[in-house]
């Protein structure tokens, strides 16, 4: 599957890519699968959006598919078709306190 | 020709600031790693065209930048520029920024909390690197300094960094408790003349030192007074901000406390105050001449909640007597409604002759002199808050 993957401005600095990131994920498509093939292509970005040990969501990034927050949800949860088929992206976004 | 390069971390990316060895004419180069914290940015002493950064932030948290060519080039440590960014087996190479407490029972201690503020045990947590401090021996191995307090070493340029867990774990780490900055691990000083033998300092732990090469460690606190430790006889719980040494004298140190600066001649073991005529002996960088070991500066700021200069004059105090008699240096400087401070690792002196000192400012100044202090002038006026000078003086 080809999955669409939009990083925020300094990770994209840091992995040294301009807009989205294009990846290959293989099914089931979740947070845990898309960060892994991430981290695996750009191991630079490593410890950067979740913890080096714990593996959690850094706590001042959030993840949002098809308009919706999947931030709080479980990292192995399906996400939607959308997502799965790269009609829509998987967003990493920095939290913005006041949005 | 020799010249100078001051290597300048802010709050908002890494500058360089270069100049032959008149130090009159001066370049600007930077941002590097715009919109990041560059808590520190330091050289090698044996490879100077070998550079390393802390860039770190609250939202991506720590990583270590390289650079092998003076700053032109930069890379994580792990994933060189137009290698391959995984091994052919698929997994990725080297975690630069990878800083993992050691708590295994062969080589670490299970340590686990440290004392909170308000005086309960709160859990150890990594949250960055606020000093790199390179090898006097190998550009490979540098030591980290990080918060909450302990001491990293990479043997391999920055690729992997293991914890040397006997500091953390001597015995005191129950006690150590953040300053009001956070609790880091600030100060790392390599004895020249005994590679066995390293100083370090934490806000608020106190100074420790290691004679076997970083192993085994013990506080170094004799003689050291608190405010906010009412037990005269503390082991550990204060809160230096800084030491110096010269390295052709290195028993000799040189401490701004949180208040009071202080001096030691017996490598530590205990301290006396040379605090002297100083306007106030609040402050956070203390430095010592490249040539003159008895003559030092320091920066007085006013109290530990008015983070700048008293009255409004930007004043350095240079003792060319190791301490107590000061006088203060103000040609160049601001000398009215002058509101910044200067941070612990924002003071370098370069070894040139006169000897030039350098300062940063969280006003974003970075002020030069070429006379040991008895004249100053700003590089540059309007860097972001600067957090850390280094300087590299070059042959």
């Amino acid at each position: 599957m080809k999955i669409r993957v939009v990083l925020p401005y300094h990770l994209r600095t840091l992995a040294g890519v301009n807009g989205e990131v294009t990846l290959e994920v293989a099914p089931p498509v979740t947070q845990r699968s898309i960060l892994e093939a991430l981290e695996g292509c750009y191991p630079m970005l490593r410890g950067t959006i979740r913890d080096h040990v714990t593996q959690l969501r850094r706590p001042m990034l959030r993840f949002f598919a098809c308009e919706e927050d999947w931030s709080l949800e479980p990292p192995d949860a399906p996400l939607p078709d959308a997502v799965a088929s790269g009609a829509e992206p998987f967003l990493i976004v920095g939290a913005i306190a006041g949005g | 020709m020799s010249g100078v390069r001051v290597l300048v971390g802010t709050r908002k990316g890494a500058f360089i600031l270069a100049a032959d060895g008149k130090r009159k004419e001066w370049s600007v180069n930077g941002p590097h790693f715009g919109g990041w914290e560059i808590y520190h940015f330091k050289g090698s002493p044996i490879d100077p065209k070998r550079l390393y950064v802390s860039q770190t932030s609250g939202w991506f948290g720590q990583i270590i930048q390289r650079s092998d060519d003076a700053g032109k080039t930069w890379h994580q440590p792990g994933t060189p520029p137009g290698e391959p960014t995984t091994t052919p087996e698929g997994f990725p190479k080297g975690e630069s920024n990878k800083f993992v407490y050691d708590t295994s029972p062969e080589t670490g201690k299970p340590l686990t909390t440290h004392q909170w503020y308000d005086g309960t045990q709160h859990p150890w947590e990594f949250k960055r690197v606020w000093h790199l401090e390179p090898s006097l021996k190998d550009p490979d191995t540098v030591y980290a300094g990080v918060e909450d307090a302990a001491l990293f070493r990479t043997t391999d340029g920055g690729k992997t960094w293991q914890e040397l867990p006997g500091l953390r774990g001597h015995g005191s780490g129950s006690k150590w408790s953040p300053g009001a900055g956070g609790m880091g691990l600030h100060t790392i000083l390599l004895d020249p003349g005994n590679l066995q033998r390293i100083f370090t300092a934490i806000s608020a732990a106190g100074a420790f030192r290691t004679d076997d090469g970083g192993e085994t460690w013990k506080p170094i606190n004799r003689g050291l007074k608190s405010q906010y430790l009412p037990d005269p006889k503390a082991e550990v719980g204060f809160c230096v901000h800084r030491i110096a040494l010269h390295p052709s004298r290195p028993k000799v140190l040189f401490m701004q406390l949180h208040w009071d600066v202080m001096r030691s001649d017996d490598a530590g073991d205990s301290w006396r105050e040379v605090s002297g005529n100083l306007p106030t002996d609040f402050g956070f960088p203390i430095e010592v001449h490249a040539h003159e070991p008895e003559t030092i500066y320091v920066v007085p700021i006013k109290s530990d909640s008015e983070h700048y200069p008293p009255e409004g004059k930007l004043r350095i105090y240079r003792s060319r007597t190791g301490g107590n008699e000061w006088e203060a240096l103000t040609k160049g400087l601001p000398q009215s409604d002058c509101y910044v401070n200067v941070l612990r690792d924002a003071m370098a002196v370069d070894s040139l002759d006169p000897c030039g000192v350098y300062f940063g400012t969280t006003g974003g100044q970075v002020y030069a002199s070429a006379d040991s202090g008895d004249s100053w002038k700003p590089i540059v006026r309007d860097l972001p808050a600067v957090l850390s000078v280094e300087v590299q003086t070059l042959s």
